[in-house]
């Protein structure tokens, strides 16, 4: 920024000095010429009118003679001085007004703007490299969840569709490259609030190159990195990237959860995704039989992996076989849109079909082409375009695979809620049949939508009055926790999920768990039982309440009124 | 020998001295004080100040600065005088004259400055 505002500086002088001197000398020709006063005698103008006339002329305003009418001496001096002026005139004025509007100039502005909103920033924020479609699917969930997010994007587009986004925290954006350690600094890099850091940019190397300039230059920072290379990740991986999200391995994941325990699946689901949502179905994929996929890219190649260790026979469509290499199976060559490639993968026997290109419209004809062979089929779908969500929600199928909302999703529950990830980590050793009655419980309670997931720190600032509490010596236990503060016969409909104290991890905690400062919790539920609870966490009447049943005295008057009447009693 | 170093010096020397020569004089008497003068020492502050743009060093800061304080008062003495000759009814007074030369003696104090910075920065230099 100071470079070109000094630039901008110094090319100034040249127009100014300009003007500076042929108004003086204007100026001073005017006072020195002899002129008539009205009535005929020797007058000489003074710098006062001097420089009124020739402000006006050189502007081109020209009020006309003032204050008598000019000699002939006078006027000989005035035409002269007419084009000498009002050229410097237009020459300053021009070149000053093309300098302030040059775009270096005016970025140069922007920029400075942008650093001094990251620094006025009072509340820990995270960086967002990328502002495609996973960065604004990312930050409308985080702001949604009042946290604060800074943008580095390098199209200008994006940045102004930032700007019309609405929000509900401001958001700055800034035009740059991400890879940019000068802008990553001016974006608050090394911000002492700045929590976290997430490149989501399509381009890996640009990822990678965020990641490194964020370990050296501010080390505590968490940095997040999309990359759908498994070259890329092991790079990220070797100088410690915090997490490394990958759409395809994730995705297939999913797919492995689905076909083990459909009821984790459905809580992996149900968690991870937007709160307050319809419920999904359960889906279950079909097991005997031969899959069909179509694609054999990123996507493609993750989930036949996948297919195979399940131990399902998998057939192969690819148009360019041997670009993509060749699977340990069965490969046809063609697309897949056409009806004869599928018949000649079986599609008329086959149980699955994967669309998985990277191209929506042959994804879509794919499904709708092999759902007329046979209507039977269980159909995962891969969407790559946001736009197309109307098209891939009527062609209904069985699982959608949506890179930017599932690296989306899973950035957001790193960041707000990282709990929710361990306990999906742990959740994956228990066996279906503990998943199926956690899905029972989480239906019986929040009927229709997706429960909200939150997390809570037993310490003075999220939890004062339990602190009080525990200081005071009296022992909480987490069944008191999920009492309602209106009528404490009443159960709170919210689930304890996970229980943390230290490094032990319990999962669904019993209510017999005593707390302790320091824990940490878990919960899913409604959402009104999350701010029903925080009553009793912020108030102290409020848990004496639940926990004796008493309605304390708030007053310290009515407190000694009601030990007075305790003791008569 | 640096063209921008002599335009530089000259117009900043010249300022103090065309300031110097409307000072000098009984300090409210208008014979003493010429009213061309005053106009000079304005034009040659303000190219001094413009070619002060725009230069990044603490030298170039301090500088400018001083101009812009001479510039400052050396406005003020002409409107002044300026309101004294064409608003006022009492005219150019004695009183008058003498704020309007003291004002241009705070303007030459800053000029002083400038030129010792100048040479400061040339005895500095050792070139």
């Amino acid at each position: 920024m100071d470079t070109i505002f000094f630039i901008v500086m110094r090319r100034m002088r040249a127009p100014l000095i300009t003007l500076v001197s042929m108004y003086s000398i204007a100026i001073l020709g005017l006072v020195v010429i002899p002129g008539q006063d009205a009535a005929g005698n020797l007058w000489h103008m003074d710098f006062f009118h001097a420089f009124y006339f020739v402000s006006f002329m050189a502007s081109t305003i020209g009020f006309g003679e003032i204050p008598f009418d000019f000699t002939e001496g006078q006027r000989l001096w005035v035409t002269i001085t007419i084009y000498t002026t009002v050229v410097v005139w237009l020459y300053s004025i021009g070149t000053i007004i093309s300098l302030v509007q040059d775009q270096s100039f005016k970025q140069a502005l922007r920029e400075q703007r942008f650093a001094s909103r990251v620094k006025r920033l009072r509340d820990n924020f995270i960086i967002i490299c990328g502002y495609g479609e996973t960065g604004r699917e990312l930050v409308r969930s985080l702001t949604s969840h009042d946290q604060l997010a800074v943008v580095v994007e390098e199209k200008w587009e994006r940045i102004n569709t930032l700007r019309m986004e609405n929000l509900r925290q401001f958001v700055p954006g800034l035009c740059g490259d991400a890879g940019n350690p000068e802008h990553m600094l001016k974006a608050g890099l090394r911000h002492p609030l700045c929590t976290g850091v997430v490149a989501l940019s399509n381009d890996n190397e640009l990822n990678l190159k965020v990641a490194i300039t964020t370990k050296l230059l501010h080390k505590e920072t968490k940095v997040i990195c999309r990359a759908d290379s498994h070259d890329v990740e092991a790079n990220m991986d070797s100088f410690g990237t915090d997490h490394i999200v990958d759409p395809f391995d994730l995705f297939s994941l999913y797919l492995a959860t689905a076909f083990q325990a459909p009821c984790l699946y459905l809580i992996q689901e149900w968690l991870s995704g937007h709160p307050r949502q319809q419920l999904d179905e359960p889906v279950y994929p079909p097991k005997g039989g031969c899959w069909i996929v179509c694609g054999y890219g990123r996507f493609g190649k993750a989930v036949f992996k996948r297919l195979q260790d399940e131990g399902i026979e998998a057939v192969v469509i690819e148009m360019q076989p041997e670009k993509t290499g060749q699977p340990k199976a069965l490969c046809i060559k063609g697309r897949g849109t056409e009806a004869v490639t599928l018949k000649e993968a079986g599609v008329e026997t086959a149980i699955g079909l994967v669309a998985g290109t990277d191209d929506d419209v042959n994804n879509l004809s794919i499904i709708m082409t092999a759902r007329e062979l046979n209507p039977e089929l269980f159909i995962i779908a891969r969407q790559n375009r946001q736009e197309n969500y109307a098209l891939f929600d009527a062609v209904d199928e069985d699982m959608l695979m949506h890179p930017s909302l599932i690296v989306a999703n899973r950035i957001r529950m790193l960041l707000s809620t990282p709990l929710l990830s361990d306990f999906l980590g742990l959740a994956l050793f228990n066996d279906d049949a503990w998943a199926c009655e956690l899905v029972s419980r989480i239906v019986a309670m929040v009927d229709v939508e997706t429960p909200v997931v939150w997390e809570l720190e037993i310490d003075e600032e999220s939890a004062p009055a339990f602190c009080i509490a525990i200081d005071a010596g009296d022992s909480l236990t987490l069944g008191e926790m999920l009492l309602s503060p209106r009528d404490r016969k009443l159960q709170l409909s919210c689930i304890a999920l996970m229980h943390v104290r230290r490094d032990t991890r319990v999962l669904l905690p019993e209510s017999q768990q005593n707390i302790k400062k320091g824990d940490r919790l878990l919960f899913c539920g409604k959402s009104s039982a999350r701010s029903k609870m925080s009553w009793a966490i912020l108030n102290e009447n409020v848990l004496s309440y639940i926990r004796t049943g008493e309605a304390r005295p708030e007053g310290t008057f009515w407190r000694v009124l009601h030990r007075m009447q305790r003791r008569q009693g | 020998m640096n063209p921008e170093k002599v335009v530089f010096g000259f117009f900043i020397v010249l300022a103090l001295t065309l300031n110097f020569g409307f000072f000098v004089g009984e300090i409210h008497n208008p014979d003493h004080h010429h009213v061309y003068e005053l106009f000079a020492v304005i034009v040659v502050n303000l190219i001094a100040t413009i070619l002060k743009f725009g230069d990044r060093t603490q030298m170039g800061a301090v500088l400018l600065s001083t101009s812009l304080v001479a510039l400052l008062q050396l406005f003020a003495a002409a409107l002044v005088w300026t309101i004294a000759e064409h608003v006022s009814e009492a005219g150019m007074t004695a009183s008058v004259m003498a704020s309007i030369v003291s004002l241009s003696g705070g303007a030459m104090l800053a000029n002083v400055v400038s030129v010792v910075l100048l040479v400061i920065e040339t005895v500095m230099l050792r070139r």
